[in-house]
């Protein structure tokens, strides 16, 4: 396989293409605008639909439609956007439709600006629209891991009929890095769709609805989709830990915080203070056992996030007060460096 | 081995094609590369700027605190990125722009008038690839051929095959320039 040198954003979109995309919708905006670039360039010469929408909610419902239809499909936006597809992600939820959504987060709330953020993770894993819903959600930290996330994306949202989305920001939608790509999923190992609506004939009607205006039957409904993650629970958490077997002190960081931590880990055990790190590639569902598990031993455990401490939250339900928890965070699109994590390391490994 | 290196300038330098130049050159060596550019309101701000790192293992942070190189092409980007400089690390400065010496006295400093290279050259656009040439040479981690396979790559991809050669030149007569100084403290 030949290396290519991809920013985030190609390098999503290509992965998503050998991955069998036949239809992408969209409504651009900053930073993940190379990624609509590339899906105009070179969807349509491999045998797929490109188009770009009006709005961000025609998007969302066009993915709505050629999911119901059987087909893979995906969107892709940043932050503002993300939050006008609320809506139609969570028909898809209730509608248990697979399709796969990347949000590469920029600085909020509101317009915010285009700099990186992580603002955007209650929004993500708590169900950013109605109801009781969840995202598979998955948070690349490098080029060619959101390459091979994408791919998992879709594998995940078939097998499991849950929308997938990829959460990263704005920093790995522009970086360049290389990236070795398997090559395109043979078509016959997509998983048959036998409840899409691709035409009656010959068999009864397949009907897709998020809809039930009785509530014994929507309850039946909810329960199918509340066993489906639970299900997705058990078998999908993901995270990479680095250097806990002696940690005093972990930091729990994910995306391109968690491998700009990675860089914080080496220099802090350089200076002698034995850093560990563990990063969620999973964030539904959140690695709260390997923290738990971890929180009985190391006496902190500082979350490290482009946020005012949202994954904070989560990270301190797992450590369930058996260890400090505390919390660094920049916010409004500033990227902290390795030296300032290191002295916020410094200051609670010592503290 | 991991080198962090800033390439910073006014916009249409060329800053952004630079730093992929050398990322590209790296990767095709067989090093782990990143490329980070500046985007949006900060290059509004006067500077472009990127960041590479080239190292021989996996990367952390694609954010360098202390480059042990930078380029700068503008007086604007010496005054911002100057003092950041690692001890003991370089510095390849457009003396065609920047009226001022270094203020740093730990590190290595190249001045290229790559203004005047590149006017020499016939071609005022290809002062990025006369620093980067400079830069080549003081820092010896990529050699100057693979940056000639990787600036072909990027102008080809770019539809501008004809200025491969003027851009070769231009690389070459940077490296040759650096020579001057190597050695010097």
């Amino acid at each position: 396989m030949t290396r290519m040198l991809l920013r985030g954003n190609e390098a999503i979109a290509e992965a998503a293409i050998r991955s069998g995309l036949k239809c992408y919708f969209c409504y651009p905006i900053t930073p993940q605008g190379e990624l609509v670039e590339y899906m105009a360039r070179e969807l349509p010469k491999r045998g797929g639909v490109f188009l770009q929408a009006e709005s961000e909610v025609a998007a969302i419902n066009m993915v709505y439609g050629a999911a119901a239809a059987g087909v893979r499909t995906m969107t892709s936006s940043s932050s503002p956007g993300i939050s006008l597809k609320q809506e139609g992600i969570s028909y898809l939820a209730g509608a248990r439709l697979p399709a796969v959504i990347v949000n590469m987060m920029r600085g909020g709330p509101g317009l915010g600006n285009i700099a990186p953020a992580q603002g955007d993770y209650f929004q993500a894993t708590k169900g950013g629209g109605h109801g009781d819903y969840h995202l598979i959600v998955l948070a690349p930290s490098t080029v060619p891991e959101a390459a091979q996330l994408v791919m998992l994306a879709f594998e995940l949202s078939d097998r499991y009929r849950v929308p997938a989305m990829i959460l990263a920001d704005g920093m790995l939608g522009q970086m360049m890095e290389p990236v070795e790509l398997p090559p395109p999923v043979d078509p016959k190992g997509i998983p048959q769709r036998p409840w899409a609506v691709t035409g009656a004939k010959g068999r009864p009607p397949n009907v897709i609805l998020s809809f039930d205006l009785e509530p014994q039957r929507l309850k039946e409904m909810n329960l199918v989709l509340q066993e489906t993650y639970r299900e997705i629970e058990r078998n999908e958490v993901r995270w990479e830990e680095m250097a806990t077997d002696d940690a005093q002190i972990l930091i729990v960081a994910y995306g391109t915080m968690g491998r700009i931590a990675k860089t914080v880990v080496r220099r802090a055990r350089k200076e002698g203070i034995r850093a560990g790190l563990l990063r969620p590639i999973t964030l539904w569902p959140f690695p709260y056992e390997p923290i738990r598990r971890l929180s009985e031993r190391v006496p902190t455990v500082l979350t490290v996030e482009l946020s005012a401490g949202q994954m904070w939250e989560d990270v301190r339900l797992a450590v369930e007060g058996r260890a400090k928890t505390p919390f660094y965070g920049e916010l409004g699109g500033v990227v902290p460096t390795p030296k300032e994590i290191l002295s916020e390391v410094k200051r609670h490994a010592t503290g | 081995m991991e080198l962090g290196v800033i390439f910073a300038g006014f916009g249409g330098q060329g800053i952004l094609l630079a730093g992929k130049v050398l990322a590209r050159a790296g990767m095709d060596r067989g090093l782990e590369v990143t490329w980070l550019p500046s985007y949006g309101p900060e290059m509004r701000g006067g500077t472009a700027n990127c960041t590479v790192v080239l190292a021989d293992e996996p990367i952390g942070s694609p954010i360098v605190d202390a480059p042990q190189a930078l380029v700068a092409m503008n007086l604007p980007s010496l005054d911002r990125f100057e003092g950041r400089v690692a001890k003991d690390g370089l510095i390849v400065y457009n003396s065609s722009l920047i009226p001022r010496a270094l203020k740093r006295s730990d590190v290595r400093g190249i001045p290229v008038p790559a203004n005047d290279i590149a006017r020499q050259l016939g071609s005022p656009r290809t002062i990025n690839m006369v620093a980067l040439g400079a830069l080549l040479r003081a820092l010896g981690a990529v050699p100057l051929e693979a940056a000639e396979e990787a600036m072909a790559h990027e102008l080809r991809a770019r539809g501008r095959e004809r200025l491969i050669e003027v851009n070769q030149r231009a690389l070459a007569r940077g490296f040759s320039e650096a020579g001057k100084y190597l050695g010097d403290r």
